[in-house]
């Protein structure tokens, strides 16, 4: 269905080619998973197969491109249309009409479908979607998992025979993620669409490949069963990580590969191991305390009197569906959110960031918005650093020390929007890190990280809480969360439903535990390390 | 007549109502006559506008069509020369250099003066309400997809760049409250650099993301066409709504010679078909539920050409009616024409069918809830 032979490209200004030698088949009725680090050359790879590389983006690609019988040299994206349909990264930017069923429709008009045709096409979309009742909502106010599966459906009304998605799960909270999933299940095995999809969060998608390809760092790639790939993967999910650790053979691949082969782990691991006590939470001194905190947008309460403290030494992790407040809680907090009721009480002497002015109200309370990308704005990093020390009225260097520290090695002449996901967050972290707030909140920081990218960024925030900062991450990334945090609040409808030390909270739920804990249930095992560590204390 | 199901009017026949009306009250400036086609209207978008968030804005038209009355009379009071003998009152006059000869800044203010400009703003404010009608009665959007096909892609052009309006004010707070979180540098500059340029920058990697996903759905295909009769299609289509420009014009401009009017308009109309026709023969595609045009249609944009035919009828037969003498000041009349104008421009509110009180899904949404 999708033939790669000996394809190379290399962008214009580029020293390397970000593909080399590409040559992989992927037959028909495939799900096909991309993986590979940030910036490997997993978008080309998926842009490549309808043409987009290199008819929009430019570049050369040399070596050929077949699709369905179609050679991307000849064949423009468009020319491709009812063959590949592509899901962006980011389902609103590339939504066209306004609401969902002209949206769904939008393809069909401009391949000439009759009337008659698209009207039938449109309402089995929006059956086999689940979307029938948002028919006639506008695309824009629909939550994240309603707006990927209708763009999904926006490109299957087409009747491609090929399916390409750039992480359609990543920036979905687990229960949305599930029916994205579940929905794109459904296309493969009842429709027999060939599926091709790059996606960050392995652990939610690996079970349903059937093949892996692997781009690697210097643009070769290897396409292999998912067994052979991961063994020798740069990312993997943590079911394979301790399949690694514990040299079983075959890697497990999901949750209920590896519980099988469990037995004998957890019975080595009660015998020998203390289970892991829920640590302690670190009641170092209390500093900011929220009261009542109510925020509201018109008639939606968002944020639903939440009562909060955050004491020095302790990473909280805020979880929640989409919508649930997060944001609207960590810029509440802040001080320059919205904020219709309660109070917030920062620093030893218990003041309220949002009467201070903003220099004042950062030194309390620092915050890295979702985006990070907001807060930089000058055309070097160098720039940046120095602008911040002379913000925050810092020593000359804070900046630059700060992000040493995060990611070591950055060039100082490179510009902000041409660093990595990871090298940005930890830019505008560092930023903000500058005149050394005590407590720092972090909006969905890990949204489009790669493996190494997080355990670096864990890294550092454990270091942060070691120094006697309160750390507050906003996230939907379970094993991040398993790792990095050692509270966990849990929002629903503006309201906390949750809160409590790590392991209290989430390996008993269905939704936020991480594969350790429901490999090993009911013991609180959270990481593939703690294992690690458990049994290297018992071998001794 | 059996009984009408709910549906939506095409939009293009509220539009060829609004702008007969509008071209209707362009023929007066009698200010009973304009108040009660503004009724007429006011009763027409009460009883067919939708729930949809486009159909709610008619206070907001009448605020603003108030808001031309009361710019227009204080225009005329400050600046307007006051020829009339009915004097109401006088502002102190600013003595202007000779050069400025003309030009009068306060002085003797005359009822006369007073309402002509009253009568003018009311005829303006008049046009503006028949536009905001159609606004609220149909939504552009789904007008321009009614669009020919030659000129569809200028109407997705027209679709995606009124997506960019809010999605650039949201970027913009997006990023201003960024940047109150570093507390970067205060200042014009610093404006410039801290917000216009990441706003700017957004904006031009979602049109990137946006123009892609648009390539790869298959916008933009057609047949390749010959340089000439690209020209061709092009003069056409230019020629045409020029034709059409002047010709709209004439008619409007009571002042204009009546040969430029009507013959112009007709040309210019068959040379824009013309045009249209022969571009939209090289772009295969088709519309996701087109609007019908049925009888309602007809009788719906009738009702608007009928209207402005009987003022201009009006306009020869009793002149004096509809441009009411201010000197001798006289009370201005309703005349049995215009009446009937109004009449007749009223009557959609019965002629076009029922509107949906709200789309069914909702409704069932709301029934699963109750169980």
């Amino acid at each position: 269905m999708i033939e790669f032979d000996r394809v190379t490209v290399t962008y214009a200004d580029a020293a390397a080619p970000v593909l080399r030698d590409v040559s992989l088949v992927i037959p028909e009725g495939e799900l096909c998973l991309v993986v590979g680090s940030t910036g490997a050359g997993k978008s080309t790879l998926l842009g490549a197969i309808n043409g987009l590389v290199p008819h929009f983006t430019g570049g050369t690609l040399a070596g050929r491109v077949v699709v369905a019988g179609r050679d991307t040299r000849t064949h423009r994206p468009r020319d491709l249309a009812e063959v590949v349909g592509v899901v962006v990264q980011d389902p609103v930017q590339g939504f066209v009409a306004d609401t969902v069923e002209e949206e769904l429709a939008y393809a069909m008009e401009q391949l000439a479908v009759p009337a008659a045709v698209m009207r039938k096409r449109v309402e089995e979309t929006l059956d086999l979607f689940g979307i029938a009742e948002l028919r006639n909502r506008p695309v824009r106010t629909l939550s994240g998992g309603q707006q990927q599966r209708v763009a999904i459906g926006a490109v299957l009304t087409a009747h491609p025979r090929v399916l390409v998605l750039d992480e359609p799960t990543s920036a979905l909270d687990p229960g949305a993620a599930e029916d994205v999933l579940a929905a794109i299940g459904r296309l493969v095995h009842d429709l027999g669409v060939t599926v091709v999809m790059a996606e960050h969060r392995l652990e939610r998608v690996i079970e349903y490949a059937d093949s892996v390809v692997h781009v690697a760092r210097d643009g070769t790639v290897q396409h292999g069963t998912p067994g052979e790939i991961m063994r020798i993967s740069d990312v993997a999910p943590p079911v394979v990580r301790l399949g690694q650790a514990l040299a079983w053979e075959p890697l497990p691949l999901s949750v209920r590969d590896a519980r099988r082969r469990a037995q004998s782990l957890r019975e080595l691991l009660d015998r020998h191991a203390d289970a892991p006590v829920a640590e302690p939470i670190p009641a170092g001194a209390c500093l900011l305390s929220a009261r009542r905190v109510v925020v509201r947008y018109g008639d939606t309460v968002a944020v639903r009197e939440v009562d909060l403290d955050l004491h020095a030494g302790e990473t909280l992790a805020l979880m929640g569906r989409n919508g649930s407040g997060k944001s609207s809680l960590l810029w509440a907090v802040q001080g320059s959110g919205a904020r219709q009721g309660g109070t917030v009480a920062a620093g030893l002497d218990g003041v309220d960031p949002a009467l201070l002015a903003p220099v004042e109200a950062r030194r309390l309370v620092g915050l890295v918005p979702q985006s990070p990308g907001d807060l930089l704005y000058l055309p070097t990093v160098g720039e940046e650093c120095a602008l911040a020390d002379r913000e925050s009225g810092s020593a000359r260097g804070t900046c630059r020390a700060i992000l040493e520290r995060i990611v070591p090695g950055i060039d100082p002449d490179a510009h902000p929007r041409d660093l990595s996901e990871g090298q940005r967050l930890a830019l505008a972290l560092a930023v903000q890190m500058c005149p050394r707030p005590a407590v720092m909140l972090l909006d969905e920081p890990t949204r489009g990280l790669d493996e190494s990218a997080k355990h670096r960024f864990a890294a550092f925030v454990a270091e942060l809480a070691a120094e006697g900062h309160a750390v507050v991450i906003a996230t939907h990334d379970v094993e991040f969360v398993a790792v990095a945090a050692d509270r966990v609040v849990v929002l629903a409808d503006g309201e906390i439903v949750a809160d409590g030390p790590t392991a209290d909270v989430v390996v008993a739920s269905p939704v936020f535990a991480p594969q350790v804990a429901k490999v090993l249930h009911p013991d609180p095992w959270l990481s593939v390390a703690q294992v690690e560590r458990a049994l290297a204390g018992a071998r001794s | 007549m059996s009984e009408r199901l709910p549906r939506q009017l095409h939009p293009g026949a509220w539009w060829l109502w609004a702008i007969g009306i509008g071209a209707a009250a362009s023929r007066t400036t009698n200010p009973i006559t304009l108040l009660v086609l503004v009724a007429a209207v006011g009763c027409v978008v009460a009883f067919r506008r939708t729930d949809a968030p486009w159909a709610r804005g008619f206070s907001t038209y009448i605020k603003l069509a108030l808001l031309v009355i009361a710019i227009r009379v204080v225009f005329r009071v400050l600046f307007g020369s006051q020829h009339g003998t009915t004097i109401l009152f006088t502002l102190p006059e600013l003595q202007l250099p000779d050069a400025a000869a003309g030009v009068r800044i306060g002085g003797q203010v005359s009822l006369e003066g007073v309402l002509a400009a009253l009568y003018d703003g009311i005829r303006l404010a008049t046009l503006l309400l028949c536009i905001g009608a159609a606004n609220m009665l149909a939504n552009p959007k789904r007008l321009l997809k009614s669009l020919p096909p030659a000129v569809h892609e200028l109407g997705v052009a027209v679709t995606v760049a009124l997506t960019v309006a809010p999605q650039l004010i949201e970027s913009g707070q997006r990023i201003r409250r960024a940047r109150k979180l570093r507390n970067a540098g205060s200042g014009r500059r610093g404006f410039v650099r801290g917000v216009a340029i990441p706003v700017l920058e957004d904006a031009l990697d979602r049109s990137l993301v946006l123009a892609a996903a648009m390539d790869s759905r298959g916008y933009g295909r057609h047949d390749p066409q010959s340089r000439s009769s690209s020209f061709v299609t092009g003069a056409l289509l230019l020629g045409g709504v020029g034709g059409v420009c002047v010709g709209v014009y004439a008619m409007l401009d009571g002042t204009a010679p009546r040969a430029l009017g009507v013959p112009t308009l007709v040309v210019g109309c068959v040379v824009a078909v013309l045009g249209i026709r022969l571009g939209g023969r090289r772009v295969r595609r088709t519309v996701y539920r087109p609007d019908p045009w049925r009888g309602a249609e007809w009788a719906v944009s009738a009702c608007g050409v009928g209207a402005a035919a009987v003022m201009f009828v009006a306009s020869a037969v009793d002149p004096a009616n509809l441009y009411p003498s201010l000197q001798p000041l006289r009370w201005p009349e309703l005349g049995l024409l215009p009446a009937l104008a109004a009449a007749i421009a009223m009557l959609p509110a019965r002629l076009a069918p029922p509107v949906a009180v709200r789309p069914a899904s909702s409704v069932s949404r709301d029934v699963a809830v109750a169980a």
